[in-house]
């Protein structure tokens, strides 16, 4: 087993271990806390804080996945290259609007809890996706496409069997840039009452107790890079695996 | 049968391929050569309706190309590209059966035809129908590409400087290669090339095309004889027009009975091959051994140098 592969699983069952067994560290953070202060935020369950974050990042990454290929898809077809212009600036308004102005936008509609975030999260996964699929798709091998077309491909079979499959490596690339965003915005969803384990961070920053601000940053800080890490992992096997040379 | 008549590109303003007829007949292999801008490879890219010409028409064995969907049409005509063109993300195996697959063949049928394809041309199926083309040597790449070209059995075979990407030694292979195979299955073939060496060695007939037009549409003697513009003349390069003559003519022809003595030279070598051995031995007579061994004769300095004479 290679070294790198060894502190991966290292970090990964001491992530794990600490989630599901929060009081069996609470010696790591005792000396953070003063004035008899807890070291381990009980009001929520680390467990049920993480997945929680997890999944309104899983589901917000999954629907601007969605929109964003799919605007991607449509912009690089003939009869939609018009709409690029549209699609770019769409993009362009969800990452430059601040996450926290969306939450306070969109409580009056949705109310207080996760949806919220949801929106502001989508909207701002939405940009890194769409262009790094508007680059994977519009930079294939000249030959390739040529070909493509040259061996009587219809215009949905060389999407589908040629230049999706192509394009997935670069694709990924922009999906993991918004998940590691996603992972870190999420946090402020607890000021708008989301599951998040912003919840621990912003308990400790009102009661002034270090101890939970740490073990709330140190938890979302190894998840992303966990997952930078892991779909970078799955990226370079898809470049060997497309036959495309790796950067690394 | 390709008949193309009159067919034209423009480009707004421009002019690429202009009012340019031609036939070529069943199993022969037609070279389109030119230089670049000449509006050689839209010529041909209108055939397969890459691109769709603005007027003219080309029919295959009578039928017009426009009665089809432009990818149906596409799938009877193989298509090989310079630089082949190969899925990266897809085997050699599944790069070949690409068109079959479209098709819709029984897998046994597709899996019958990659591997007589591969062991066609030369590559060893079971080490090779599941490499990946960037495991492949430039040479083997751009075989597969011609494999794939021509998997679904097509009559009609469209090359765009298939061997443009190759080194000399392999292209000579690839060209040889392409001749035997033609040979074999009696495709036709239009080729575009750059180079007038390559038109010449394996054109049954040459078009010369520039800005647009088509200048001549001859056999390669014929080109090399009496080309039709000064411009074809240039192409052909005037110092080389005898030695190009040469290179249409096989020892075979010219063989006389007699004896000789030194080095033998083959029946199938091209009579510039036996006329530069003569000048490199400084001998006048060379015997004439087939690859069995057996003798057929001699042939003769100065009968080689009248076949190199501007023909009447």
């Amino acid at each position: 087993m290679k070294p790198g592969l060894i502190v991966r699983l290292v970090v990964l069952a001491l992530l794990v271990a600490f989630v599901v067994t929060p009081q069996s560290f609470a010696w790591v953070f005792q000396p953070l806390t003063k004035n008899g202060q807890p070291a381990i935020y009980t009001q929520n369950t680390l467990l049920v804080l993480t997945l929680s974050h997890l999944a309104i990042v899983a589901v917000a990454t999954l629907l601007a996945t969605m929109l964003a290929v799919g605007l991607a898809i449509l912009v690089t077809r003939p009869f939609g290259a018009e709409f690029l212009p549209l699609s770019r600036s769409l993009a362009n308004i969800g990452q430059t609007f601040p996450p926290v102005a969306v939450l306070a936008l969109a409580v009056p509609v949705l109310g207080f809890g996760w949806q919220p975030t949801l929106v502001a999260l989508f909207l701002y996964g939405l940009l890194p996706i769409f262009e790094n699929a508007l680059t994977g798709l519009t930079t294939l091998p000249p030959a390739v496409t040529e070909a493509a077309r040259g061996v009587g491909m219809t215009d949905r079979q060389r999407l589908i069997q040629v230049e999706l499959p192509l394009a997935t490596p670069v694709i990924l690339a922009g999906i993991r840039l918004s998940v590691v965003i996603s992972v870190a915005t999420a946090t402020i969803g607890s000021t708008v009452a989301a599951w998040t384990l912003g919840e621990v961070i912003i308990a400790g920053l009102l009661s002034n107790n270090i101890a939970f601000v740490a073990q709330g940053g140190l938890v979302v800080g190894t998840i992303a890079v966990l997952i930078y890490d892991g779909l970078s992992a799955v990226e370079r096997m898809l470049m060997r695996r497309t036959g495309q040379r790796t950067g690394t | 049968m390709i008949e193309i008549e009159a067919l034209t590109k423009d480009y707004l303003a421009l002019t690429v391929v202009d009012h340019v007829s031609l036939t070529v007949a069943d199993g022969e292999i037609a070279v389109v050569v030119g230089t670049s801008g000449s509006g050689k490879t839209t010529l041909l890219r209108m055939i397969n309706r890459l691109i769709e010409p603005t007027s003219g028409s080309v029919r295959i064995d009578g039928e017009d190309t426009r009665a089809l969907p432009a990818f149906e049409l596409r799938r009877r005509i193989g298509y090989a590209i310079q630089g082949h063109g190969l899925f990266p993300h897809r085997t050699v195996g599944q790069n070949i059966a690409t068109v079959p697959s479209l098709l819709g063949w029984d897998r046994a049928r597709i899996d019958r035809r990659v591997d007589e394809l591969l062991e066609l041309f030369q590559l060893p199926p079971g080490e090779f129908r599941d490499r990946m083309p960037s495991e492949l040597s430039g040479g083997q790449q751009q075989r597969v590409g011609v494999a794939r070209a021509l998997a679904a059995e097509p009559k009609l075979l469209l090359m765009d400087e298939p061997f443009g990407a190759l080194d000399p030694i392999i292209r000579a292979k690839a060209q040889s290669d392409l001749l035997a195979i033609q040979k074999r299955f009696g495709t036709t073939i239009v080729l575009v090339t750059h180079d007038m060496e390559e038109a010449i060695h394996l054109g049954d007939r040459i078009a010369v095309m520039d800005k647009g037009q088509l200048l001549q549409y001859a056999p390669p003697a014929e080109i090399i004889a009496r080309p039709a513009t000064p411009f074809v003349a240039e192409l052909i390069g005037t110092g080389e027009r005898p030695f190009r003559l040469l290179s249409l003519t096989r020892v075979r022809e010219l063989v006389e009975p007699g004896p000789a003595q030194g080095a033998p030279i083959s029946p199938d070598a091209t009579l510039r091959d036996a006329y530069a051995e003569m000048l490199w031995t400084g001998r006048d007579i060379l015997p004439v051994v087939d690859a069995t061994g057996a003798s057929l004769g001699r042939i003769r300095r100065d009968d080689i140098a009248h076949r190199a004479e501007r023909p009447q």
